[in-house]
């Protein structure tokens, strides 16, 4: 492993972290993202309701929590696929919480799906291309004549080409997304975000259903996105993974931030023990009893006339 | 039974003006449904503020002609941009449902009474096409046996096909480019295409105007080649038959639309003229009990309705299709 | 694979029925009852028996209508005394409209037409005299037109002399007809929801369900001779029945193979062309009524008038809607259902037999719009356009109250029927009053996307 190198590369950047306190919405020398009182409600219950939330520049954030704690949500919201009930925040300093999706993303905060979404009837290599932006070709009265846009069309092909190689999906460039597997689609997503060239990349369980041997290499590949100097903020559950690559940690429980801190602070602390690592730790749906649940569902609708 | 009478009945409705209102419609329809998703089932409302702009301003306003054809093509995109903006950023359902009921209101109000100075009534507009028939260059119709067209179905022939034709070449040209690969994104999954930076709406938008706009063309065209704007010619069947000569040909293809159009009327009066013949005269071949000759022209649409359902749940991808390529998930 | 072929057997069965009625399928007006006395027509009626004064002379084809109120006979006047003024509509037998014209002081309006086509005059009752209104229906009933010559119709109105109605009054009984509007739609619209919620499906074909209903009343009531109340429980039974039959020979396999939303709305479209044009084939498109019931004196109350068949509709659809209601909140089934449509893989997963649940929900549902049909039967007329001239409004009020929801698609059809009704108050034009509706609904899209109880979904 090459894990000593990296430390090093990005010591600076990890030493302004140092003397930030490990606790809840916490100060940040140089955020990328700002938040204030995000809050958003389905019916009764409060999925989001964070107070304060910061996130460093140049440094890969984890975001864990347990199921529902509300981080897709806060996804969704911070990338303009939701609207809160109230709130606000910052992208770079610039007010972003009333910008539509399309635009957040442009100015270089691009997120991608817990549940892929890469276009199946597109071929790989097609999905890539939609990635970058700028396209002369995709403006209706440049898209009929080939030669406006054929020069560009031709770097962005390299430019996707390089990132498939790096994703070792340059096999598979002229095959129909759909016919990829769940870990290759998860690939794909990564990939075609980067087209964007963002600033920061939002990942939403960027590992889950990724064989072990895969998820080293998207490691690898996160680590890297930092070492470019990109920020990274990513939704996690697997404890080892958030231990090996993120540099700072923050804790969502009920739709709140509970905790925040290094690493190693986070795990060591007893209301994330409490909330995440032990409590639900080893429950799993399917113990539940089938027709429990269909009493629980049954129940819910009740309560939700 | 004369099968000769039959075959050319089907070759000169496939091949004349009716298939290319409907292969126009369908053009229309594909950029819509085919490529970009948008379930459009107003594409008769389209068509009937096309041909409305041209019959009103021509005859109603008493504008000169040219000016009417102008309107005939402002007047669909107004429409698109009028049901897009509200119905654009809704659940696709949504969208069918809105659209749908425009087209209703449209026809409803240009064949009401009330509105009878504007547009009509019932009976609809004549007398604006004589500028388009002084246009035409032929003496004399055309026979070639199985295929036969009069005069002014001849030169409405020579108009339209060319129409289709450039419409497909500008289609092709569109969807080969990274514009026409953000629409078939969006048909796929429309937050993929927005985490990207893309302004869905705004491409959402380009294409109902120019599928409208090709709605529009395909009034414009009846409108003309019949000389009568009529409401009743732009009843929702219209965008029914429309989107199964769309799916008999393979949505999502250039060629689509066209060869749907040229099958679905080469069969459609194919039906009726041997239905027609089994149930004319005073002693008719099938027993009036069973059919009649006003029943014998429901056939069809029997037929159609069957034939639609059939197509979708057995090949869904048209007939030529490649199945993995499709735009509608019929598995 | 057995059950698939029986159920398409039974559905076909079903529809096959209606082939009875074929045999007293032609529209002449001398066949149609005594019963609905105060609105036939007379095409035996001879120029001779309107020219009583100085008469409009029509000439070529067409169809030349005198209009009478025959609950003012006199001696002067022994048919009735002739209204001026009023507009009158032909409409062709695929309901478009052919011309319209004004009556003159002999009542005679002529309308020319082009075709040989069966003909229904249609009365605007807002152009009616003030102090007249009409207690019957404003439709003739179909004139057969055999030559391409002027044919004489009567159209004689039982028309009550009132006092001049005061804007309160006209809006107190537009909201009643509103509601009574309201509720026969929302029968359908709960029927289309009920489908939609438990199996995603935007179904186009349910306007033909609805007219099921009614074609089927009308079978059982002209052909076999049953009374309409009989042939109307007939009637939603065996819609019951094809919405089992259609569930498990045409949907629940498409559902097995996989197929898409989209491709089922597609497919709905083309069996819902299938059975229209099936309706029409085999009872043409002239316009139908009933034996008992087409005309009946209103009761005064106040400040509405009902008559007795509109309190029977209204208490009927009521009933059967809040049957439904209490069905869908204390019933197991009942809330299976809304499980169902809440979380189909989930109600799956934890045990439900989501199967027998939507059966469930196809039987319901085409039972309620069968019901709507009888009742839009009994209200009107039957027509093979009936339930799809009425289907863009069920779609309007589901989509209005939010798609698959129960309140909304209640909530939403009364907004609709109350629109539709009260609309021409204010200015819609009353030939096309489901405009107003349509328009509402575009209106409401704009402001709420979701409808007004709908939810929004879940992105990422
Ligand atoms: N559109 C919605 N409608 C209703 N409830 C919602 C919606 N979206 C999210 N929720 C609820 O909000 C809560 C938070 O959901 P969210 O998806 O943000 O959780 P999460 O932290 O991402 O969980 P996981 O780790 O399982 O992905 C959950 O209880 C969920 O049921
Ligand atoms: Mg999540």
């Amino acid at each position: 492993m090459d894990g000593e190198q990296m430390t090093d590369a990005t010591l600076p950047k990890l030493g302004a972290l140092v003397d930030v306190p490990n606790e809840p919405g916490a100060k940040k020398p140089d955020p990328i993202v700002v938040g204030d009182d995000i809050s958003r409600q389905f019916g009764g219950l409060r999925a989001v309701d964070v107070g304060h939330i910061e996130i460093q520049r140049g440094v890969i954030t984890a975001l864990i929590g347990p199921n529902g704690a509300g981080k897709t949500t806060l996804f969704n919201l911070l990338t303009g696929f939701d609207q809160p009930d109230s709130g606000s925040w910052t992208f770079n300093g610039q007010p972003i919480h009333k910008v539509p999706a399309f635009k957040v993303a442009r100015r270089g905060m691009v997120r991608t799906f817990q549940l892929t979404k890469v276009l199946s009837k597109l071929s790989v290599m097609e999905n890539m291309r939609l990635g970058a932006t700028g396209q002369m070709g995709e403006r209706w009265w440049m898209a009929p004549f080939r030669f406006l846009w054929e020069g560009q069309e031709r770097e962005i092909t390299e430019r996707a080409d390089e990132l498939l190689v790096r994703f070792k999906l340059d096999a598979k460039k002229e095959d129909f997304a759909g016919s990829l597997s769940g870990g290759q689609r998860k690939l794909l997503e990564m990939a075609r975000a980067l087209m964007v060239d963002p600033e920061l990349i939002m990942l939403d369980e960027p590992m889950a259903g990724v064989n072990p041997a895969l998820k080293q290499s998207l490691l690898g590949h996160v680590k890297s996105l930092r070492d470019e100097g990109r920020t990274v903020l990513f939704v996690e559950h697997d404890m080892d993974m958030v231990r090996d690559i993120s540099d700072w940690v923050i804790v969502m429980a009920q739709g709140r931030i509970v905790a925040e801190g290094t690493p190693a602070a986070v795990m060591a602390d007893q209301r994330v023990i409490d909330a995440y690592l032990g409590a639900h730790h080893d429950t799993d749906l399917s113990d539940l009893d089938e027709a429990a649940i269909a009493e629980q569902v049954m129940t819910e609708i009740q309560e939700g006339e | 039974m004369d099968l000769m009478d039959v075959l050319r009945a089907a070759l000169t409705q496939a091949l004349g003006p009716n298939a290319i209102v409907f292969a126009l419609a369908a053009i229309g329809l594909n950029i819509h449904f085919g490529y970009t998703g948008l379930l459009n089932f107003g594409q008769a409302g389209f068509m009937s503020v096309a041909a409305y702009g041209l019959a009103v301003t021509t005859v109603m306003a008493d504008l000169p002609f040219w000016l009417g054809i102008v309107m005939s093509f402002l007047a669909p995109i107004l429409l698109a941009i009028v049901l897009g903006v509200p119905t654009l950023r809704l659940r696709a359902d949504y969208l069918a449902i809105v659209t749908i009921a425009t087209a209703e209101i449209l026809r409803l109000i240009f064949g009401s009474v009330e509105f009878k100075e504007q547009f009509g009534g019932s009976n609809g507009i004549t007398g604006y096409a004589k500028t388009y028939k002084d246009m035409n260059p032929y003496s004399g119709e055309l026979d070639l046996g199985i295929l036969r067209f009069s005069k002014d179905d001849l030169w409405s022939v020579t108009v339209g096909w060319t129409l289709v034709a450039l419409g497909c070449l500008l289609v092709w040209l569109l969807m080969r480019s990274p514009w026409g690969r953000v629409l078939r994104s969006i048909r796929e999954d429309e937050d993929a295409v927005r985490s990207l930076g893309k302004n869905v709406f705004a491409y959402k938008m380009q294409a109902l105007v120019l599928g409208g706009m090709f709605g529009g063309l395909a009034g414009l065209f009846l409108a003309l080649k019949q000389a009568s704007v009529v409401p009743s010619d732009y009843s929702t069947n219209i965008t029914f038959f429309a989107y199964t000569a769309l799916l008999i040909g393979g949505a999502a293809r250039v060629l689509g639309p066209v060869v749907g159009s040229i099958i679905f009327w080469f069969l459609i009066a194919g039906l009726g003229s041997i239905f027609n013949q089994l149930t004319d005269g005073a002693d008719p071949i099938l027993p009036t009990w069973l059919m009649t000759d006003t029943q014998a022209s429901l056939v069809r649409f029997i037929v159609t309705g069957l034939g639609l359902m059939l197509l979708m749940i057995y090949r869904p991808q048209g007939i030529f299709g490649d199945r993995r390529e499709i735009a509608i998930d019929g598995r | 694979m057995g059950l698939r072929w029986l159920a398409l057997l039974i559905a076909g069965f079903i529809l096959a029925i209606p082939t009875a009625a074929f045999a007293d399928d032609d529209p002449t007006p001398s066949e149609s009852p005594s019963e609905s006395s105060s609105a036939t027509v007379d095409s035996t009626a001879t120029p001779t028996d309107v020219t009583t004064e100085e008469p409009v002379k029509p000439s070529g084809p067409g169809i030349a209508v005198t209009l009478v109120n025959s609950s003012d006979k006199s001696k002067e006047f022994p048919k009735g005394r002739p209204l001026e003024g009023v507009t009158l509509t032909v409409i062709d037998s695929s309901g478009a409209e052919v011309g319209s014209a004004v009556t003159d002081a002999t009542g005679l309006a002529f309308i020319p037409v082009e075709a040989l086509d069966t003909y229904t005059v249609e009365l605007d009752e807002d152009t009616l005299p003030d102090g007249i209104n009409l207690n019957g229906s404003n439709q003739s009933d179909p004139v057969k037109m055999r030559l391409m010559a002027p044919t004489y119709v009567d159209f004689p109105i039982g028309a009550t002399k009132g006092e001049k109605a005061s804007f309160g009054d006209k809006l107190a009984q537009s909201l009643a007809s509103g509601i009574k509007f309201g509720l026969i739609v929302a029968l359908a619209a709960l029927g289309l929801s009920l489908i939609f919620g438990t199996t995603g499906l935007t179904n186009f074909a349910h306007g033909e369900l609805i007219t099921l209903g009614g074609v089927l009343t009308y079978t059982f009531n002209r052909s076999v001779g049953l009374p309409v109340i009989l042939a109307g429980l007939v009637a939603v039974l065996l819609s019951a029945g094809f919405g089992w039959a259609q569930d498990k020979g045409l949907w629940a396999p498409l559902r097995r193979r996989g197929t898409g939303l989209i491709a089922m709305m597609i497919v709905s479209i083309g069996f819902g062309l299938f059975l229209r044009s099936i309706f029409q084939y085999i009872y043409s498109s002239s316009t139908k009524t009933l034996s008992q019931y087409t005309t009946q004196g209103a009761h005064d109350f106040g400040i509405i008038k009902l008559a007795d068949k509109e309190i029977a509709i209204i208490l009927i659809a009521t009933v059967a809607i809040a049957g439904v209601c209490v069905a869908m909140m204390k019933t197991r089934m009942g809330k299976a259902m809304r499980a169902v449509s809440d979380n189909p893989a989930l109600a799956a997963s934890s045990g439900m037999r989501v199967d027998s649940v939507i059966s469930t929900a196809w039987v319901l549902g085409t039972a309620m719009s069968g019901l709507a049909g009888v009742l839009l039967a009994v209200n009107s007329q039957v027509n093979f356009l009936m339930g799809f001239k009425l289907l863009l409004l069920v779609f309007a009020a589901v989509t209005l109250g939010g798609l698959g929801t129960i309140w909304g698609a209640l909530i939403g059809s009364m907004i609709i029927g109350i629109i539709v009704e009260v609309g021409p108050l204010f200015g819609v034009p009353s030939s096309i009053k489901e405009v107003g509706a349509l328009v509402v609904l575009v209106l409401i899209l704009l402001v709420r996307p979701q409808g007004i109880l709908g939810r929004r979904e879940r992105i990422g």
